[in-house]
């Protein structure tokens, strides 16, 4: 019971590390807090579950569709909406209030185009439902592809933002938006690149929900909720802070859904989230500021 | 008081006794569309009171205005119907504090995340509880309430809240919120209690809004987590406070009355498009008013004036 509790929150711990950095991204670099971003998740998902039930096209092929529209429409929005909030904005105070408000509104839109379309009833399809025995207890081998995926795309992540010119470009934009012009940095552009790369995670993270999960139009909001949770746990702008954070928080998560009562989860979130605010507002691994 | 003050009383005092007078000649429609605009004008100033000039942006409107229907539900048969209403009042005041205590102290991100996420929680808390303790999902409300009542005390809610908001705009505490607003740093330098005046403002708004809820909820006759704890609402009380102009005594009801009036029109006539709609509006209001009507109306005038001045 206690391994099979922990490798189920294993697998949902490595979807939140997955979809928390791409929004570590788009606030960390792109310096914009997107309410909207579980929503683009949920659209995401909802994506794979039309490719697979109406055209039968496997959700790992469907990825190679999904995820370029994700990164596309999130370039998109960026340039239209959120690009003319950032040049109007006098300081970040102005503009993290200005994003909240925007992307609050997007939410609102993107909810109610999926209610439209797909109605408010909870949805899901079969793949891969076939059990696997790993040390002797059961799991879905859905689940140990989405715990594959989410580990082999958040490992391609990190190794390309640290070992690649324009992923040192984005760690230093992270770092410091005001010095990063002065070495030839286009703070913009790659403000643009980090928030579309963000929307790209949050499409990889709905198709790899939408494998195991059922979800539903109005799912987005809790998937934003424990993705901020996981961000702010794992330090602002830290990819391996919300590794690490995820991980806690889908073992965390499933346990109390486990011996407690499934009811709570989100509950237990929100506990984690205070301890988080009272002892480590930076974050588990986050400088205290100075 | 200076004339001017005096002349506003005056006039005040007859709009809200014309308000006061108004049920009589009306029918329930009308009535109820009625009670909604006061209701909304209550939530916008209430939030606008707090948000406006710190700007932490509560997303959970709905969280306090739920509760304090909740509470009507739950005590409703027990308590006299006034000492319910403090109830439902009290328990929106000691969750703003909690809330407030944990969060206040931080940057205004840490807020909005937690006020984000906090009417799920506080509905899925409330949906569990009843399920596994009470074992009923669902309670009815039957008060001897009438509708003209449920007006009369939201008008009497709405008078005082603006009357609060008002006051805390002339007092040293709403000096204190805006000097808070405007540069924490210097707030904190000239010997202002940063966390408790945030901490007591929101409190105070909380309370007004659980006091929304708990009135109108004999309107309902039955209640349930999902009815009661809409984010429609939230997203609502936001959308017209920033309408009026979130900085501004009257920006709050003069952004709620006409947004209300034009929402229950887009509910009647395009029900499955009524949130794509609103996300919309909500987004062209951010880029075009980012201040608000009354602002924006200030800035045009004073231009306008300038112009004439040079010809």
């Amino acid at each position: 019971m206690l391994l099979s509790a922990l490798l189920t929150g294993l697998v949902l711990g490595g979807t939140y590390a997955l979809i928390a950095m791409g929004l570590t991204l788009q606030y960390g670099v792109a310096r914009i807090m997107n309410l909207a971003y579980g929503d683009f998740m949920i659209a995401a998902a909802f994506g794979a579950f039309v490719l697979f039930t109406s055209l039968g096209i496997n959700p790992l092929l469907g990825m190679i569709a999904v995820i370029p529209a994700g990164f596309a429409l999130s370039y998109a929005i960026y340039g239209v909406m959120l690009q003319p909030l950032a040049r109007r904005a006098k300081h970040s105070g102005r503009l993290e209030v200005d994003s909240i408000l925007a992307t609050f509104g997007l939410l609102f839109v993107i909810q109610g185009v999926a209610l439209v379309i797909f109605g408010a009833n909870f949805v899901s399809y079969s793949y891969l439902a076939i059990p696997i025995n790993i040390l002797g207890t059961t799991l879905a081998a859905n689940r140990v592809l989405a715990l594959v995926l989410a580990l082999a795309l958040g490992a391609g992540l990190y190794y390309a933002l640290t070992h690649t010119r324009w992923g040192t470009a984005i760690r230093a934009v992270a770092v410091s938006p005001q010095a990063a012009p002065l070495v030839g940095i286009d703070v913009d552009r790659v403000s643009r690149f980090a928030f579309a790369l963000g929307g790209a995670l949050a499409a990889s993270g709905g198709v790899v929900v939408s494998m195991y999960l059922t979800f539903s139009a109005t799912a987005g909001v809790v998937f934003t909720m424990k993705a901020l949770v996981v961000v702010i746990m794992g330090g602002v702008g830290n990819l391996l802070g919300a590794l690490a954070a995820g991980l806690i928080l889908g073992i965390v998560e499933t346990l109390v859904a486990t011996y407690i009562d499934t009811g709570l989860t989100l509950a237990a979130t929100y506990l984690i989230f205070l301890a988080i605010l009272v002892f480590r507002p930076s974050g588990l691994f986050g400088r205290r500021p100075s | 008081m200076t004339r001017a003050l005096w002349l506003a009383l005056v006039i005040a005092a007859v709009a809200v006794a014309v308000l006061a007078y108004m049920p009589s000649q009306l029918g329930p429609y009308p009535l109820g569309l009625m009670i909604g605009i006061m209701s909304y004008v209550v939530l916008a100033t209430a939030w606008a009171m707090f948000s406006g000039p710190t700007r932490y942006i509560s997303l959970a409107t709905v969280a306090f205005f739920g509760l304090g229907a909740y509470t009507v539900a739950v005590l409703g048969d027990y308590l006299p119907y006034p000492l319910v209403l403090a109830c439902a009042g009290l328990v929106g005041l000691v969750v703003a504090l909690i809330v407030g205590v944990f969060t206040l102290r931080l940057a205004g991100v840490y807020f909005v995340v937690f006020t984000f996420g906090l009417t799920e929680l506080i509905r899925q808390v409330v949906t569990w509880y009843e399920v596994n303790v009470t074992r009923t999902l669902g309670r009815y409300i039957f008060l001897d309430i009438t509708t003209e009542q449920i007006y009369w005390q939201l008008l009497g809610l709405a008078v005082i809240t603006i009357g609060i908001a008002f006051w805390v705009r002339r007092s040293r505490i709403g000096l204190a919120l805006r000097v808070i607003g405007d540069d924490e740093v210097v707030a904190a330098h000239s010997g202002i209690n940063i966390p408790a005046t945030k901490i007591a403002l929101f409190g105070v708004s909380s309370m007004i809004m659980a006091l929304a809820g708990a009135i109108q909820s004999p309107r309902w006759t039955y209640i349930e987590p999902s009815i009661v704890f809409n984010p429609t609402i939230s997203f609502l009380t936001v959308i017209m406070a920033l309408l009026g102009g979130a900085n501004r005594l009257w920006g709050p009801l003069l952004g709620a009355v006409p947004l209300f009036l034009l929402f229950e029109w887009l509910s009647a006539h395009f029900p499955n498009h009524y949130s794509i709609i609103l996300g919309l509006l909500f987004i062209a209001i951010v880029f075009a008013l980012p201040n608000g009507v009354l602002a924006f109306g200030e800035g045009l005038w004073q231009r306008l004036r300038r112009r004439e001045a040079h010809s």
